[in-house]
């Protein structure tokens, strides 16, 4: 396996007394896909909002590409090549879709403390926007004022707008989050299609979804990391049968 | 018709096809009220000019604010201030013996870039209520500092020797002049603050407004874009005061106080915020009202209030955004497939002088294959839907109640019902782009402009038969 791209090192997060993330060590491979699951209030989102910079870890540190990152603001990681998707949709609804991911080129993309050309006829901007627009199949709503997308298609949007940013990583927190059968078969289809070409980690509460695309997986449990392995020796683990599938499985 | 006037008159209409709505309504806005010198005789001279100078300050003031309010997402309760800086900074200068072009608006630009750069770099840290609350406090602080400027009249305000000499001549001194000066200033801001919008600085900007914490996570750290908007409001405010203070020859304290604050807010409510012409038009109306008003009662104020209630209470967006439901409302009616293809034979119908026989064939063969589309359309639609109802009364009467499978089979025949119904829309569709790309080989911009709507209307039909599809595919 190549060298690791993200590493987590003993990472401690608490809320008062509720330990939330605690001692979390974690190494994610360059290109592998690695999904994090566990028990509703196991700490996922708050381990990538750690990992994301929206969080500030209590101790430990983090280590992404080589470099600490543990203080880094989340602005400062994204141009490092961090990029994420939120489980509650965070897109701008009054811009259109093009717009949004647009916006998410123009961040990597030259200066933006350019006053005077309008941005909307940079192709620059859009050529690169509508690819990672098509790349999720929102290629035909890119005019669509991003509010009046489906929520299945806001979920997308999230995607083309982490896609947009070229991220070195791209953490992916529930993208399935309250989609339906369908359209949850659709999504795995595009993030299988992103696999390889993109290190990703995924938080995702459908097991369908992750022992599809998973490489490697974490089962988290109260803070802590109790497993991690292929995902056939995660479901064979008893450890994890028992916290986690349900004691009867 | 002379062909160069044709070519002037057709170069016009291109260019106002071009623009978009905001920007037609400014033009006209700006259009109208650069005509006021001329009827200025009619209506009492050189008084309306005066009024007509301060509405176009107090744009040129609106506007920079709707830079906060509107792009920004930042409500400045201290916007007056840089009203009084401006106006301060240029008079402290005239006072001086420095009353030219070339020191006076410098002098006030740069004082009140730096006071908004200074309080600014504290301010935007904060959001909501607390940004009102900082930049009321600094503003109030710009205030009562003004009042302890003794040796520039403190309380009493300030005269100034005169208007400010321009190339050494006293050309401000003509009320035209200035008052040509004003429009000028405060059309150049609002060309200036619409690029900026609509600039990467600008997308930034009203992105921070959608969702401050997607804009972190593509990699923008908020804080440098709310202090360069605010420093860039703050100088633009200050070039207003720097009239204001041109307009009276005078300046006070009162200039800075909190009031004239909540006017500009006021203005930049009632006209508009979120549009352009918006803040201009909100200070049009501001001042009519404030002269029309105060010539009944000096308690206008009074009447004023419940006017300004009313706008906020059934114009969402103020003036503008009445005028925008108006318009939509105008514009909208539910587009079906038939007042398309009504649409699209009137205009084929419509034969005019000068335009070519094959465009108006054209046109007339758009209209004709649209109403054949119609005549293909509509009794698939009418049977289907017939039979669905007679399937639906059917299931009725025989389960009383409907069951799953009945239920899903109607569904399964509404779906392929509307997806007949979207590929129809669809050669429509490109039947009409190819007339709008004709209509545009020949340029005739009305057309074109005709032509566009009629494509966006269906793609709005096709999206909400899309949509429609969606839902039946969902249950």
């Amino acid at each position: 396996m190549s060298r690791p791209l993200l590493i987590l090192e003993r990472l401690q997060k608490a809320y008062g007394a509720l330990r939330v993330t605690d001692g979390v060590d974690l190494a994610v491979a360059a290109g592998e896909t690695h999904a994090v699951i566990g028990p509703n209030g196991a700490g996922k989102t708050t381990l990538i909002n750690q990992v994301s910079g929206a969080a500030l870890p209590d101790a430990g540190r983090i280590l992404f590409d080589g470099r600490d990152i543990t203080s880094l603001p989340m602005p400062a990681r994204a141009a490092l090549g961090l990029a994420r998707s939120f489980q509650i949709t965070q897109i701008l609804p009054r811009f259109s879709a093009l717009e949004n991911v647009a916006l998410a080129v123009q961040a990597r993309c030259g200066s933006s403390f350019r006053f005077w050309r309008p941005a909307a006829g940079e192709s620059a901007l859009n050529a690169p926007a509508m690819q990672a627009l098509a790349t999720v199949g929102l290629g035909r709503r890119a005019q669509m004022p991003a509010g009046a997308l489906s929520h299945g298609e806001k979920r997308r949007l999230e995607l083309a707008i982490a896609l947009a940013q070229a991220p070195k990583l791209l953490l992916l927190d529930e993208p399935m989050a309250g989609v339906g059968a369908e359209e949850t078969r659709g999504l795995i289809e595009t993030l299988k299609g992103l696999k390889r070409r993109h290190t990703l980690v995924l938080v995702e509460h459908d097991m369908q979804a992750v022992f599809a695309l998973a490489d490697r997986i974490s089962v988290l449990v109260e803070g802590r990391i109790i497993a991690t392995g292929s995902p056939g020796a995660v479901r064979a683990n008893p450890e994890v049968r028992a916290a986690y599938l349900g004691k009867a499985a | 018709m002379p062909p160069r006037l044709r070519a002037v008159l057709d170069a016009v209409a291109r260019g106002l096809c071009a623009l978009t709505f905001d920007q037609r309504m400014a033009a006209g806005l700006f259009a109208a009220i650069a005509l006021l010198p001329l009827l200025a005789p009619l209506l009492g001279g050189g008084y309306v000019l005066h009024i007509g100078g301060r509405a176009m300050i107090l744009a040129l003031a609106a506007i920079s604010l709707e830079l906060l309010i509107g792009v920004g997402g930042m409500v400045s309760f201290g916007h007056a201030a840089f009203l009084g800086i401006g106006a301060y900074g240029a008079g402290i200068a005239a006072s001086h013996g420095l009353g030219t072009l070339a020191v006076a608006l410098p002098a006030a630009l740069a004082a009140s870039a730096v006071f908004a750069l200074l309080t600014g770099a504290i301010a935007v840290r904060t959001r909501g209520v607390y940004f009102i609350m900082i930049t009321l406090a600094f503003g109030q602080m710009g205030f009562f500092v003004a009042t302890s400027l003794a040796p520039y009249g403190g309380d009493d305000g300030l005269g100034w020797p005169g208007r400010t000499l321009m190339l050494g001549t006293h050309a401000l001194k003509n009320e035209t002049v200035f008052f040509y000066a004003t429009v000028g200033a405060a059309a150049a801001a609002y060309v200036l603050t619409s690029r900026l919008a609509a600039s990467r600085f600008g997308r930034v900007l009203r992105g921070l407004t959608g969702s401050e914490t997607r804009l972190q996570a593509i990699g923008f750290a908020p804080y440098p874009f709310r202090l360069a908007a605010y420093v860039i409001a703050g100088t633009m405010c200050g070039a207003a005061g720097f009239l204001l203070g041109n307009h009276a020859e005078f300046v006070s304290p009162a200039y800075m106080h909190w009031q004239r604050s909540g006017e500009l807010i006021v203005i930049v409510l009632l006209g508009g915020t979120g549009t352009m012409y918006g803040p201009v038009l909100g200070a049009v109306v501001y001042v009519l009202l404030e002269e029309v008003l105060s010539g009944f009662t000096e308690h206008w104020k009074a009447i004023l209030g419940p006017i300004l209630v009313l706008v906020v209470l059934f114009a969402k967006g103020g003036m503008a955004g009445g005028i925008e439901q108006a318009v939509a409302a105008w514009r909208r009616r539910r587009p079906g497939p038939r007042e398309l293809v009504e649409a699209l034979a009137t205009l084929a119908r419509r034969r005019a002088a000068g335009r070519s026989a094959a465009a108006v064939a054209r046109w007339e063969q758009a209209g004709e294959a649209a109403r054949r589309q119609r005549d293909l359309v509509w009794p698939i639609v009418k049977r289907a839907l017939g039979r669905a109802r007679v399937r639906v009364a059917a299931w009725r009467g025989d389960l009383g109640v409907m069951t799953e499978e009945g239920l899903a089979r109607l569904f399964q025949q509404r779906r392929s019902l509307t997806l007949a119904l979207g590929r129809q829309l669809d050669g429509l569709l490109s039947l009409l782009k190819g007339t709008v790309a004709e209509a545009q080989a020949r340029w005739h911009p009305w057309k074109m402009a005709f032509g566009r709507r009629l494509v966006s209307l269906v793609l709005l039909a096709e999206r909400n038969i899309a949509d429609a599809a969606q839902r039946w595919k969902r249950r």
